[in-house]
């Protein structure tokens, strides 16, 4: 499933920052703080973090839907951090989407074949026909039948359209698809569906994907790296299955701790042991780690300075200063997290 | 508050610019001399020149304009070009007409059209759908038209009040609520049905929002429910409403006060256009909009009583 | 993939106009729409046609002044004015003077108001406030007034009155367009367009305009009902139109000059203004109807819920109230009705609540959890009813209690909280006193006693500061602190049952976390029973004891969370259970369910999930599938459950 076919790198951001006004008198809000990756062709790069935490913020920052404040896109080596619509255009053939909700996504006055059909609106020598043809193929790919074009979004249930906004993104033949929050719309029985049918094209086409979601447990299946992020900032990134099994950042720990898990045993221990770690819930933005005010391993230097990103013996890199000792690393091997009843 | 206090005055001084200055900008718009025009072909040279003294059409606009407005700031709107009185003081005897009637309107509306709205809102069966038929007609119904149905029937065929006509408060309080029954009533028409179709509209959406659910869910009782959550919602766009219909009573009150006789601004606005005596029209304008400007304000003070989202920002 | 696939079948050109065109006939489907418009046709047809074919009318001066004030009679149909003239032929000519005063004020509204609005609703920014300001100023200027100053100078002049006029009114429909606007803009199909690279230009034209045409003309036929009181009114005053034009306004100011003579004269004019405001108020209603029927959730327009009658079925055996059971659901189904008849929304729904036991209802969107929730509290709003089935509640069968008794359990015996903590508040009452409300409706508590239990609540869900939230509005909390405050008012009446539907959902995994762990506490505290509503299993397996799983309308199995997931007894439960994200390994394919959930009220028949279903047999398509006992308090509705639960 996970299988990169090259190494040639689509997306390179660096120290990406996204500020919104707040109005007058009051700073701006940092969505995204300096936040620097890179995604390879044929690669799924995960974003986990919860709202707020600046994920989506980053992928409509890379589709020219908002502004970056500073730092850098670059997309197939050509800077695009502050494209025009002409740029656009051409990247458009390169550089695809699929949103999160489903029924805000397609136009509800419009039939899916002339949804379809903008996508091509830049190959004027295409005819009528072909353009017909070759949304009913997209069609078939991904599991609909060709009478589709000619009904509205209304006709289709939640997985469906998600099955149309996925051949909408494949008309053209693009690079790199910003998947954002793909399946968190949708019912648990379908979502398994959609998430095999992303990783077969992005097999069949080498596609890229930049992977956002709140959902740790969802990422880790379609990612070969993922991101934490929290209040903007990059908390820990690294190999899927080392940030899945050994994370060494709190908040990733926290978010994996979090999550309910459909075993009653397993979430009973899980439950004991974060009952032992004591409530830390502040408010406000720290001048250091943006997770200080929530950290149960909180220290001062964690409230006045902002952790650098280091390199771990697992391949990851975190953004923590208590990392080490928190770790008990090099010494002690990690806990592993991998309980034997999912195997 | 203040921020809300400084925004009005802002937008006070371009409006009052803007109403004063229309006249002056149509008048140099206007092609030939607008003294010739009306004048038309009646008037002897010697009007023609006095006419255009007095208009001050021999001076450019601009120097007219700031003419007329450093005058008009001490409360001097020049004279009357017909009988040569103050325009000023004639307003000063006019305004209060026009303001009890006016505000016997904006009552009758409010306290008739939200009760009806709450009423049609609340209320299943025969009266509310009747209230939703009455409103839709008398909408449609125009205010002029209204005003001389109700003095054929209350005035001429049962005499139960004056035709026209306007008995000062000072003269007889009674005499004068009789006086003004008819025009406050044909007046108020329009927006009471203006008042309940909004009322009844927000109503329905607060009652079907889902804070009025939860609150029903957790055992508030439907009295409640009605007329303290969904009244207090459903107010923000009734202010809107009734804040629009005020102004648009001025236009009405126009009509009314001309087919009652009321001697109010209305009715000197017409009389002054139709004899062309813009220094006239032109104060009575200010007059209104300073007014309009007034109602926006208390509009505003409501909004902010009311949206606790506006008082913190 | 090739980007240029071969020909391999012709169909027709797919057409981007139906939308336009099914809004049309929807339309005319309304015999209130086909009467305006056809009204509004004549109308224009009259208004072209009656000055070229009675030309003399309008430079009549008089006419028959001995046959003057008739009434109706057979040679004149509405009969002569007070200078002999007829007043039929002069209404159809008048109408002239006042369908283009009205076209004229439309035109320049449109002109001004539709670009300017889309401009403002697009852009945002300073843009959009610049304009917001502009049109604000402008509406409010008194329009009638400052048209009588324009008259003054262009004396008698229709065409620059109701050019004003325009000018006036053009901001009222920027701001219908600008707020058409702003939600089309934050849809994600304009982003999707926007990704596409297609030029702003081309968005508004295809993905905004006809979006927003409904609102548009909703006020467009407002505005012209205004301009044409407006233009009868300058008219009736004869600032406009003088004698001997005739017009509709003069015409009745004619009449009222002769009123005390000949009281008919006001009514052809009178009727003819009122019939042509009608019309364009009930157009403009119309299509407001037909534009939002399109596009948003069907609600139907019923003001109240019906009574359900009482229904005993003789089939339901009584349950037996004893002390281990709270509530008992015994065969409940709901319907709703839609376009396509009722639908049942949940059927045969039979599931037991003990005393301060946690009972989770698993499933996905539409199986009918939510409903079935609703039900218990007589909550189902519109269009919903019970068709049968008994909700037993300490002694008492909810479903058969009147309004008046149901409201007296709501809140002091069961309380509800619900997946939007940010929208189940009143956003215009502090939380304080939102919360006092609640003590008041649910206990006898009153003054500085309500108070006090009002700071004990805040306390209880352990909000930092209490005596701040209190005089905090819903606005000023964040989503968690939001569903502390909704949970706290659920607390007000001490309710031995708490119904939490999808309580987390909104929330933040790590919030999740402490709303969950609230609950627990609260539980533990006051022993209250919460049955919850849920589609995470994750959820289940964190707070429940017992679970009911449900799809498609129906319950399909019901367990101890220990059993259900240590032994699930239905191919369903096994599939969501296997498909869920956390239980797989990195590598490899996810287990999936094939197809989707059937839709209400197309249930295939015998078993809802065979379709779906690995393990079926010809005897799942027999008939309704029963619940079966399988175990010690676990049920299935399945044929083969013994075999599945075993596997």
């Amino acid at each position: 499933m996970k299988t990169m076919n090259s190494d040639e790198q689509v997306l390179a951001v660096r120290e990406l920052t996204v500020e919104y006004p707040q109005g007058r008198g009051r700073d701006p809000l940092r969505a995204v703080d300096k936040v620097t990756f890179d995604i390879a062709q044929g690669e799924t790069l995960g974003l986990v973090g919860e709202s707020g935490s600046g994920k989506s913020t980053i992928g409509r920052a890379i589709l020219g839907l908002v502004s970056p404040t500073a730092g850098s896109i670059e997309f197939g080596g050509q800077d695009i951090t502050r494209a025009g619509n002409r740029e656009r255009r051409a990247l458009s053939q390169d550089l695809q989407v699929i949103f999160q909700d489903p029924y805000s996504s397609l136009n509800p006055s419009r039939t899916i074949g002339t949804t379809l059909a903008e996508s091509l609106r830049l190959h004027p020598e295409l005819s009528k026909g072909q353009v017909r043809d070759r949304a009913a193929e997209v069609l078939g790919r991904v599991g609909l039948p060709r009478t589709a074009i000619d009904r509205f979004p209304s006709n289709f249930s939640g997985g469906q359209r998600q099955r149309i906004a996925i051949a909408r993104a494949l008309m053209v033949e693009p690079r790199l698809v910003i998947c954002d929050e793909p399946v968190s719309a949708l019912d648990l029985s379908v979502q398994a569906q959609v998430l095999n049918l992303l990783s077969e094209l992005q097999r069949e086409f080498n596609l890229g994907y930049l992977f956002v979601a709140h959902d740790l447990d969802v990422v880790r299946h379609l990612s070969h790296r993922i991101i934490v992020l929290f209040g903007g900032q990059v908390m820990e990134e690294g190999p899927a299955e080392a940030v899945y099994s050994k994370p060494l950042h709190p908040y990733t720990k926290a978010l994996l701790d979090a999550a309910p898990v459909p075993d009653p045993v397993l979430q009973a221990a899980r439950r004991t042991r974060r009952e032992q770690l004591p409530i830390v819930s502040g408010a406000g933005q720290p001048a250091g780690c943006p997770f200080a005010t929530r950290c149960p391993h909180a220290l001062p230097v964690c409230h006045s300075e902002r952790p650098t990103m280091e390199v771990t013996p697992a391949g990851t890199s975190v953004a923590c200063h208590r990392w080490r000792d928190l770790n008990s690393v090099p010494t002690l091997e990690l806990p592993d997290r991998k309980i034997s009843h999912a195997r | 508050m203040v921020s809300m206090v400084i925004r009005r005055v802002f937008t006070a001084v371009p409006l009052l610019l803007l109403v004063s200055s229309l006249s002056f900008v149509l008048l140099s718009l206007t092609p030939g001399d607008a003294a010739r025009q009306i004048l038309g072909t009646r008037g002897t040279p010697e009007q023609y020149e006095a006419l255009r003294q007095q208009l001050g059409l021999d001076q450019p606009v601009y120097e007219q304009f700031w003419h007329w407005l450093s005058r008009a700031v001490t409360g001097d709107f020049g004279t009357s070009i017909i009988n040569g009185t103050s325009v000023a003081g004639e307003i000063w005897a006019r305004l209060p007409v026009t303001l009890s009637l006016i505000s016997g309107a904006i009552l009758v509306s409010v306290v008739v059209g939200v009760a009806g709205g709450v009423f049609s809102a609340v209320k299943d069966g025969w009266l509310a759908r009747a209230i939703d038929a009455l409103v839709l007609v008398v909408w449609a119904l125009p205010v002029f038209w209204v005003g001389s149905m109700l003095v054929v029937v209350f005035a001429i065929k049962l005499e139960w009040l004056p035709a026209v006509g306007y008995v000062p408060l000072s003269e007889s309080p009674t005499a004068w609520a009789r006086s003004l029954a008819l025009p406050v009533f044909a007046l108020s028409l329009g927006s009471v049905a203006a008042v309940v179709k909004q009322t009844r509209e927000a109503m329905l959406d607060v009652l079907g929002s889902d804070y009025i659910r939860m609150a029903a869910a957790n055992g508030i009782p439907p009295r409640s429910l009605i007329f303290r959550h969904a009244l207090k919602n459903a107010a923000i766009p009734v202010v809107t409403v009734v804040g629009l219909q005020t102004i648009g009573l001025f236009g009405g009150a126009v009509l009314i006060e001309n087919l009652f006789a009321v001697p109010g601004l209305g009715s000197l606005l017409v009389t002054s256009a139709l004899s062309n005596d813009i220094p006239a029209v032109q104060a009575v304008a200010v007059v209104f909009t300073l007014v309009v400007i007034i109602v926006n304000f208390a509009v505003d003070i409501a909004y902010g009583l009311l949206n606790p989202k506006l008082r913190s920002s | 993939m090739t980007l240029v696939a071969p020909f391999t079948e012709i169909t027709d050109v797919s057409g981007s106009s139906s939308a336009d065109s099914r809004f049309v006939r929807r339309l005319l489907r309304r015999p209130q729409a086909v009467a305006c418009l056809v009204y509004l046709a004549v109308l224009a047809v009259v208004a072209i046609a009656s000055p070229i074919l009675l030309p003399d009318v309008a430079a009549e001066r008089a006419g028959d002044l001995a046959d003057s004030l008739q009434g109706p009679s057979s040679q004149h149909w509405l009969g002569t004015d007070s200078l002999g003239r007829d007043v039929l032929q002069r209404l159809l000519v008048g109408s002239q003077d006042t369908l283009i005063g009205v076209g004229v004020a439309l035109v320049v509204v449109m002109l001004l108001g539709i670009p300017l609005g889309l401009l403002a609703g697009y852009v945002g920014g300073r843009l959009d406030r610049t304009l917001c300001w502009i049109a604000d100023l402008v509406l409010s200027l008194p329009a009638m007034v400052l048209v009588i100053v324009v008259l003054s100078v262009f004396s008698q002049n229709l065409v620059a009155a109701m050019v004003t006029m325009g000018v006036l009114t053009a901001p009222a429909l920027f701001r219908v367009v600008r707020a058409a606007t702003l939600p089309v803009r934050e849809q994600l199909y304009i982003a999707a367009a926007v990704v596409a690279g297609l030029s702003p230009s081309y968005i508004v034209r295809r993905h905004v305009l006809p979006r927003i045409v409904g609102p548009i003309i909703v006020q467009l036929s407002l505005l012209a009902a205004g301009a044409l009181l407006l233009q009868t009114g300058l008219a009736f005053l004869s600032l406009i139109a003088g004698p001997p034009a005739p017009s509709w306004g003069g015409m009745v100011a004619d009449g009222v000059g002769v009123m005390f003579q000949q009281g008919w004269l006001i009514w052809p004019p009178g009727i003819a203004i009122a019939l042509t405001v009608l019309a364009l108020g009930l157009l403009g209603d119309a299509v407001r109807d037909v534009s939002t029927e399109g596009w948003s959730p069907k609600r139907s327009p019923s003001r109240s819920t019906k009574q359900r009658e009482k229904k005993k079925g003789a089939d339901a055996p009584a349950i037996s109230v004893d002390d281990d059971v709270l509530l008992g659901i015994r065969n409940l189904t709901v319907s709703f009705a839609s376009s396509g008849g009722n639908v049942r929304a949940a059927e045969r729904v039979s599931f037991e609540v003990g005393p301060g036991e946690t009972v989770g209802v698993v499933g996905e969107s539409g199986c009918g959890k939510t409903t079935t929730a609703l039900a218990i509290l007589g909550m189902l709003g519109h269009g919903g009813h019970v068709e049968d089935g008994e909700a037993h509640f300490a002694g008492q069968d909810l479903l058969t209690l009147s309004e008046r008794d149901i409201q007296e359990v709501r809140g002091s015996e069961i309380a509800y909280i619900s997946q939007e903590p940010m929208v189940s508040l009143d956003p215009a009452f502090r939380i304080g006193w939102q919360l006092e409300e609640a003590v008041r409706a649910n206990t006898p508590l009153r003054g500085a006693d309500a108070k006090r239990r009002v700071q004990e609540l805040l306390e209880q869900v352990q909000l930092p500061d209490p005596t701040r939230a209190a005089r905090m509005y819903p606005h000023e909390l964040s989503g968690g602190m939001a569903q502390r405050v909704v949970i706290a008012r659920a607390l007000a009446g001490e309710p031995r049952l708490l119904i939490a539907d999808e309580p987390t959902t909104a929330l933040d995994v790590t919030m999740q976390v402490e709303i969950l762990e609230l609950l627990r506490s609260l539980q533990r505290d006051h022993g209250m029973a919460i049955l919850l509503v849920t589609h995470d299993l994750g959820v289940v397996a964190d707070i429940c004891d017992r679970v009911v799983v449900m799809y498609a309308g129906e319950v399909v199995e019901t367990a101890s969370v220990a059993d259900l997931f240590a032994r699930p007894g239905h191919p369903y439960t096994q599939a969501l259970l296997a498909s869920n994200p956390h239980n797989q390994h990195a590598a490899g394919m996810l287990p999936t369910i094939p197809g989707s959930v059937p839709e209400l009220g197309a249930m295939p028949p015998g078993c809802r999930f065979l379709p779906r279903c690995t393990q079926s047999t010809p005897a799942c398509e027999l008939g309704t599938i029963p619940l079966l006992q399988i175990g010690e308090r676990h049920e299935s509705r399945c044929v083969h459950a013994r075999e599945v639960r075993s596997t």
